[in-house]
């Protein structure tokens, strides 16, 4: 089991320079069954990549607690992989040096890592990388093997930061296929942060939309699209209307975002 | 204008129609100007036209000295021609022994940086990666760093005599402080995303430590090694100034007492090759260590 549950968290940051304190998040709970694909979107700073840090162990939540496989979050670990929208591979280590660095830190055998990391080569389509060093690879392959790091470590749950953000729209489209069709073989729980709403609908079971700073859960859409979902997905007229009902409520949000300073100095 | 670092753009590749219909009718684009090829912002040059500049900078220098030295424009006291300093430099190897006043002083050299090295470096990654270490030392070292090497000097001799390791203490002093500061930016400087994802590979920190911020630094650490060695050699002469009895900046002092310019001059160049070395060699160990890195940086 490993479910995903987020009860009443809140996040507080300090302010800084006399500025008053930023509420990056207020009052979350939300529930991700165990092997369901989340998507979280939002509009920018409301809080997305606090909260999946959070779920990461990475920072403590101000107040409120998050549970995975019904085990209190206290501080990261092996069991929740995570993928940011930078490229975070070492530079110093080669694409296969890359994927097993986590099997490296728990000190597996080398034939055993060798077996992983060939089975995550081959499924990410990297097989001629494995001795290449980051920089010689394009930003599609880094993210790749950015997720074949991820998921050598075997772990009940992925995170994912707009790990598709920096891409072109071309080659963007073929990860979320890659994505998909993994996720459809291993069905792990992923709660996948992105600003775009295509891509949310299209790898999601189900949509959280989150407010304008502070961060709330403002809706939970989900996704009814049959599996295995393709290329044809994105045309269908279910998807359309599912984007549109989002694409509305983030437009909503994304103005309400722009004009409260606007209000604020209105009023002082 | 196509081809602006020597490749094609991207974008370039798809429009192929605007292609073909430029080389049915073979125009030619019109010739970049001079200042668009050589004086556009981090354009890269032809590499032919890239060592002949660098060469030049050399030989301008080389030509104003003998158009003031040759033509006895200036004094030949106050300025010898490049000629009369080869001839001292010549002198002073095969009549007075310079190879051991170069040794000696690249020892020296040698022996401050290794030791500033040794403790500087692990120093200055505990202090980018521990706000502890750097709350510790950051305001202090930054302080003494302002303090001149010579006025340590006669401390220098009170406590440890005036033997080499009172010269090696000035080269210590003069590059350990820089060293640390230097090398706490670096690992500071280690992407946060770096150590996050490797707690979330399941790391500890002392893994995150060895395994992430140790290794993500090294090419750093080795740029300002080359950076601090630099610098450990301009402190040469102060290094030397007391109760030396060997060592390129000892002749360079001493000749100054007979006024013997042209052995000064030789002296000068002589440390400048030496500190040419040293760079370059610090520069091929980057590369060889360092396959991965984009470029030594500049
Ligand atoms: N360490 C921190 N200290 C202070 N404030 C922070 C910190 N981390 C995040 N914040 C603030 O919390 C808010 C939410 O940030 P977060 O990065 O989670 O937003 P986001 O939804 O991921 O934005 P984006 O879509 O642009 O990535 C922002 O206003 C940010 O300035
Ligand atoms: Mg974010």
């Amino acid at each position: 089991m490993s479910d995903i549950l987020i009860d009443h968290v809140e996040m507080m940051f300090a302010g800084q320079r006399g500025m008053p304190p930023v509420i990056a998040l207020q009052d979350i709970s939300l529930a991700i069954a165990d092997g369901e694909f989340a998507c979280i979107v939002g509009p920018s700073g409301c809080g997305k990549s606090t909260l999946l840090k959070a779920v990461a162990g990475l920072v403590r939540p101000t107040s409120g607690r998050i549970l995975v496989g019904g085990r209190l979050v206290l501080g990261p670990g092996a069991d929740r992989g995570m993928v940011f929208q930078s490229y975070t591979l070492y530079p110093w280590l080669t694409v296969r040096q890359n994927i097993e660095f986590g099997l490296q830190l728990r000190r597996l055998r080398r034939d055993e890592r060798r077996r992983i990391s060939d089975h995550l080569l081959t499924l990410m389509g990297l097989e001629g990388f494995a001795n290449a060093y980051p920089r010689a690879l394009s930003g599609g392959m880094q993210q790749r093997v950015a997720i074949a790091r991820a998921l050598a470590n075997d772990p009940e749950v992925l995170l994912m930061d707009e790990p598709f953000g920096a891409l072109d729209a071309q080659t963007r489209t073929v990860m979320q296929e890659l994505l998909t069709t993994i996720w459809e073989q291993y069905h792990k729980t992923v709660l996948f942060v992105t600003h775009d709403i295509d891509e949310a609908v299209f790898l999601g079971d189900v949509v959280y939309v989150m407010t304008a700073r502070p961060g709330r859960i403002r809706a939970r859409v989900v996704i009814e699209l049959p599996r295995p979902r393709t290329f044809a997905t994105m045309t269908s007229e279910a998807f359309i209307k599912y984007r549109n009902q989002i694409l509305a409520m983030i437009h909503e949000e994304s103005l309400r975002a722009i004009q409260q300073p606007v209000n604020k100095q209105a009023q002082g | 204008m196509p081809q602006r670092d020597g490749t094609p753009r991207a974008g370039y590749q798809s429009t192929t129609v605007a292609q073909a219909r430029v080389r049915e009718s073979d125009v030619t684009l019109p010739q970049e100007s001079w200042i668009a090829r050589y004086l556009t912002p981090r354009r890269s040059i032809p590499s032919s036209v890239y060592t002949i500049l660098s060469v030049l900078g050399f030989v301008g220098v080389l030509a104003i000295w003998s158009a003031l030295s040759y033509t006895r424009l200036v004094k030949p006291l106050f300025l010898p021609t490049p000629t009369e300093a080869l001839a001292a430099l010549w002198e002073l190897l095969v009549r007075y022994g310079f190879l051991k006043d170069i040794w000696a002083s690249t020892y020296r050299i040698l022996a401050g940086f290794a030791i500033a090295a040794v403790v500087g470096v692990p120093l200055g990654v505990l202090m980018g990666s521990f706000k502890l270490f750097e709350a510790l030392f950051e305001r202090l070292i930054g302080v003494i760093r302002y303090l001149p090497a010579s006025a340590f000097i006669p401390l220098f001799i009170l406590w440890i005599g005036i033997g080499d390791a009172q010269k090696i203490a000035v080269i210590v002093f003069g590059s350990f402080f820089p060293l640390v500061l230097l090398v706490m930016d670096v690992a500071a400087n280690v992407p946060r995303d770096y150590l996050d994802i490797a707690y979330t590979l399941g790391a500890s920190r002392w893994q995150v430590f060895w395994k992430v911020l140790v290794p993500a630094s090294l090419p750093g650490i080795v740029d300002s090694l080359r950076t601090i060695l630099g610098w450990a050699w301009t402190y040469l002469i102060v290094a030397e100034l007391v109760a030396a009895n060997a060592g390129i900046g000892y002749m360079i002092i001493e000749s100054q007492r007979y006024i013997e310019t042209p052995r000064i001059i030789a002296g000068i160049v002589t440390i400048g090759i030496l500190g040419l070395v040293s760079d370059t060699i610090f520069k091929q160990l980057y590369k060889w260590l360092f396959p991965y890195a984009e470029r030594v940086n500049p």
